[in-house]
């Protein structure tokens, strides 16, 4: 079955079973590797993208349902980094290994899209899909309030 | 942990055969008599080393560390591990692994600082497995600072010297009228200047000079060095989502493959449907991998394997596998019975490991006996990346690509494993994931390789899904720990026996059913307290499952057990539980390990004791730090509370402070954690602080959530919505990390693992102040805390 959608601004075309998982496809497919596999159960957040502007797991979403859809990946977010999110992850220090930071720094860009000034009780919940093996939660919330504040 | 002794087992090295070698070594470079005398010195052979060169005035004297002792020991040439190039750009080989501690950028950030490079100019490239080259890569151990601080900046001074000797000469002046500053050589009595690039060919064509005429830069000059200002050098990668993981290898033409391994150890498959997992799309092939007999060390634990053209393909067609197992010797393992066995063992006499005065006649006359049990299952390290490789096995040949935290065991298995020469096996080490020890088995780098081949050398890149992860890991030890304390009439603890009832590491390599050395040194013997009369006990089980290492291993169930009963005993008593436990770490002194009654030799994590030995002066002041940042002793709002435990390990003393507030469901939250640690020089203080932030988070996940449990030899947790992790929902809110200042002179310790083992106590000593509740099992439940 081939699906058509855009990811980071580029059409493509993909020939896949349609219940493949989007992080699958962008994965070995698209060699677009910065989507990180971390539990393929939806409960980890390291899969995180943007589609259509909101976070969605790629690991849940079925390649049909991206059809005629348009994925941002953490490589499509700002390929210079220079995010507000990117740039206060920087400033910050937050990555320890770095494998969960792609779906931690996805998330925290669709919740500022969608509130500029969130909450701390909002940041929480909004963060809780994505687990931090490494433990850099403190810093993970400071960075998404500093990106909120202005970096 | 130091793997030292397993490396030491699976390769029949012996420290004699290292003394062997090293005396036989050329001694063309001259740096390396740094290595013979401090290996010397650890050997207590130091004065068979007469001849000594004089040291140039200021020259460095390098502190001994077991990094000597280390297999292939410590590196100190420069040309291994640095170039310039004429542009100026200054290229440093990380050797180690980086799995989230930011060891790889702060290695060469010692190294440059100390050579004079401006840190824009610095690339880093990573070397692979290659240990006759690069010295020791093994990555664990929390050894990576304090084992090679001192060849970083021995080797950062070399080049700096060899640079300001090539202007001098160039110049005709002499070397002294010279001085290298950022990234430039200047003459300072002209002024003029030439760039390192420029130098760099002259330079580096110069003969090493010898560590005694290096004279290291005064501290005071340090632009990087004890910082904290460099970023980690992969920060862009990762941020911008182009770090390449060992997840993340692509190669053209590659397959994927995930593997179905038996769900019990030591079990093998006896049937499946190979036609079925061939008929969903994107299969290729279906590949046996056979298993190796226990104890299986690092080799593959067998199973079917799935080739396919993406992972999707692969998982899908394992699916169907249908495959029906013989579950072998290990079928009736159940972790609750095997509880119970081991708290009956810790009831009655074990080995004695230590003997320190009459602990028994001193119980017999105790006025009052105190006892407790503490109890920790099984946890599997759930690194965010799961094991990954990819390898090419073709023409005689392999290439690998591995999140190994120890490449060059890594090639030398693949090595073994594939019957080839290790000079045709390459492994390129990419960024871990996060490893917590996991990643220095090698077994995932095997099986990729055992399926490269039989696909006729196609790339296999083999993912371990988050299940197998689980199910299959190299599982903490799981443990209980019995401490019985003596008191006397006037209330003062005279007689301390633990016993330690847990399955050791040691039988992934060999039969065995007591702990060893490194487990017994990791908070068991090495216990620091002043009391006259002290026995550790050790008692026999056998293990049923793969047991590896986990960050700071047995630390965990030593200072859980520990740290608890002294608060226990704090209560009891009607001590203040600082008080109390500053009383039992006695006066500021170093613990003599042979007048302490340690059986056989203590176990230092691998470093000289005169270097490093447990100075209870050390573990007071971190107690005192901590409390005092934590406003120790303030009044506390119900149900909240301030819990206390000290804890030494990996060479370094750390004191943790949590605060605890537990709501009336029992839900237990943790607005603030202080942290006190003395890891000797903090060489990278803003990684350090990261360490320990992050430590504090997994012992928190550790204290309520992990456990690995098993019914019928099989793993009952397959993924983190039944094996979960601590999430931003209910982190720490504020781990505030307090690092003990020190000069160079005090050596460096252990940074990565320390952090863990004393919050899990700290917390439930909190909860304990909070609400009277006493936990002695972990995970804790908390339905127990619920108001009545
Ligand atoms: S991989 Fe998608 S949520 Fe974990
Ligand atoms: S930084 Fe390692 S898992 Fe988050």
């Amino acid at each position: 079955m081939a699906i058509e959608f855009t990811v980071n601004g580029r059409a493509v075309r993909v020939e896949a079973p349609g219940e493949m998982p989007v992080l699958w496809a962008l994965r070995d497919i698209l060699n677009l590797t910065g989507t990180k596999y971390g539990c393929g159960i939806g409960a980890c957040g390291a899969c995180t993208i943007h589609m259509d502007g909101k976070a969605v797991l790629g690991c849940v979403v079925q390649l049909r349902e991206a059809a005629g859809k348009s994925i941002t990946t953490i490589e499509g977010l700002d390929p210079e980094g220079n995010h507000p999110v990117q740039k206060a992850w920087a400033q910050l220090g937050v990555p320890q290994c770095g494998y969960c930071q792609a779906g931690q720094i996805m998330r925290a860009a669709a919740l500022l899209a969608e509130k500029k000034n969130p909450t701390d009780a909002e940041i929480d919940e909004a963060m809780a899909g994505n687990i931090c093996r490494c433990g850099c939660y403190q810093r993970i919330h400071a960075a998404v309030r500093l990106a909120a504040t202005g970096v | 942990m130091t793997l030292q002794s397993f490396v030491a087992l699976r390769e029949g090295w012996t420290p004699g055969r290292a003394a062997a070698a090293l005396s036989a070594a050329p001694t063309a470079l001259t740096l390396s008599n740094v290595s013979r005398r401090s290996f010397l010195e650890i050997l207590g052979l130091a004065g068979t080393f007469t001849v000594m060169a004089p040291l140039a005035a200021g020259a460095y004297e390098p502190y001994p560390t077991g990094g000597e002792a280390m297999p292939r020991g410590l590196v100190w040439d420069p040309k291994v591990f640095v170039s310039i190039a004429p542009d100026g750009t200054v290229t440093i080989t990380a050797h180690r692994s980086e799995m989230g501690t930011g060891v790889r950028t702060s290695l060469p950030m010692v190294l440059a600082d100390e050579l004079g490079a401006d840190w824009a100019k610095v690339k880093i490239v990573q070397a692979p497995g290659d240990e006759p080259t690069y010295g020791n890569q093994d990555t664990d151990g929390s050894r990576s600072m304090r084992h090679h601080i001192q060849t970083m900046r021995v080797m950062g001074a070399a080049v700096r010297t060899m640079l300001e000797q090539a202007a001098a000469k160039a110049w005709g002046v002499p070397p002294s009228q010279v001085e290298a500053r950022v990234h430039v050589v200047v003459d300072k009595a002209t002024g003029r200047q030439a760039g390192f690039g420029e130098l760099a060919k002259a330079a580096m064509d110069l003969p090493v000079p010898p560590i005694e005429d290096l004279v290291l830069k005064p501290e005071s000059a340090f632009r990087y060095i004890g910082k904290g200002n460099v970023p980690l050098y992969d920060m862009k990668a990762i941020v911008t989502g182009t770090a390449v993981y060992g997840s993340d290898v692509r190669r053209p033409g590659q397959l994927y493959a995930v593997v179905a391994r038996p769900p019990v150890y030591g079990g093998r498959a006896k049937s499946w449907d190979a036609a079925a997992a061939k008929a969903v799309p994107g299969v290729v092939e279906v590949i046996e991998i056979p298993g190796t007999p226990e104890p299986a060390a690092f080799m593959p634990m067998g199973g079917v394997a799935v080739v396919g053209k993406t992972t999707w393909a692969a998982i899908q067609g394992r699916e169907k596998l249908n495959v029906q197992w013989e579950d072998g010797p290990n079928a009736s393992y159940d972790s609750a019975a095997y509880a119970k066995r081991m708290r009956e063992i810790a009831a009655k006499p074990g080995k004695v490991v230590r003997d320190q005065g009459d602990a028994e006649a001193a119980l017999a006359k105790a006025a009052k006996v105190y006892t407790a049990e503490y109890y920790q299952p099984h946890m599997a390290h759930a690194s965010m990346e799961t094991p990954h490789a990819l390898a090419i096995v073709a023409g005689g040949r392999c290439e690998c690509w591995a999140p190994a935290q120890s490449p060059y065991a890594v090639r030398t298995d693949l090595a073994k494993f594939l019957g080839l020469d290790p000079a045709d096996v390459t492994v390129h080490v990419t960024l871990l994931g996060g490893g917590f020890g996991r990643k220095s088995k090698g077994d995932f780098a095997l099986e990729a390789a055992y399926l490269s081949k039989a696909m006729g050398g196609a790339p296999v890149l083999l993912t371990w899904t988050r299940e197998d992860d689980l199910r299959n890991s190299y599982y903490h030890t799981t443990s209980v720990e019995r401490i019985e304390a003596g008191i006397d009439e006037k209330g003062k603890v005279v007689a301390w026996r633990h016993r330690s009832v847990a399955p050791t590491i040691l039988s992934t390599f060999a039969p065995a059913e007591h702990q060893f050395a490194i487990e017994l040194g990791m908070g068991l013997v090495d216990n620091p307290f002043d009391i006259p009369n002290l026995r550790c006990e050790n008692g026999a089980i056998k293990n049923h499952v793969r047991i590896g290492w986990f960050r700071s291993v047995s630390n965990i169930p030593r200072a859980w057990a520990v740290q608890s009963f002294v608060c226990e005993l704090a209560h009891e008593l009607k001590r203040d539980h600082k008080e109390l436990l500053l009383e039992l770490l006695g006066p500021p002194r170093k613990i003599d390990p042979v007048a302490a009654g340690i059986e056989g030799e203590l176990w230092n994590y691998g470093d000289p004791y005169a270097v490093y030995p447990i100075d209870t002066g050390r573990l007071r002041a971190v107690v005192e730090l901590a409390c005092e940042k934590a406003g120790w002793g303030r009044k506390m709002a119900p149900r909240t509370g301030l819990g206390l435990a000290v804890h030494r390990s990996f060479l370094t003393y750390v004191a943790s402070v949590a605060e605890v507030a537990v709501g009336k469901d029992g839900t237990v939250t943790i607005p603030r954690i202080d942290t006190a640690v003395d890891c000797g020089y903090a060489a990278n203080p803003e990684r350090i602080r990261a360490q320990f932030e992050g430590a504090a988070v997994m012992g928190q996940t550790l204290c309520f959530h992990s456990a690995v449990t098993f019914e019928n030899g099989r793993a009952q947790q397959s993924n983190y919505h039944d094996y979960e992790m601590v999430r931003m929902t209910n982190f720490p809110r504020e781990v505030r990390v307090h690092i003990v200042p020190h000069p160079f002179s005090v050596p460096a310790a252990g940074v990565g693992e320390p952090g863990v083992p004393p919050i899990a106590p700290a917390i439930a000593n909190a909860i304990f102040a909070a609400t009277g509740k006493r936990i002695r099992d972990l995970p804790i439940d908390t339905r127990l805390l619920r108001e009545a």
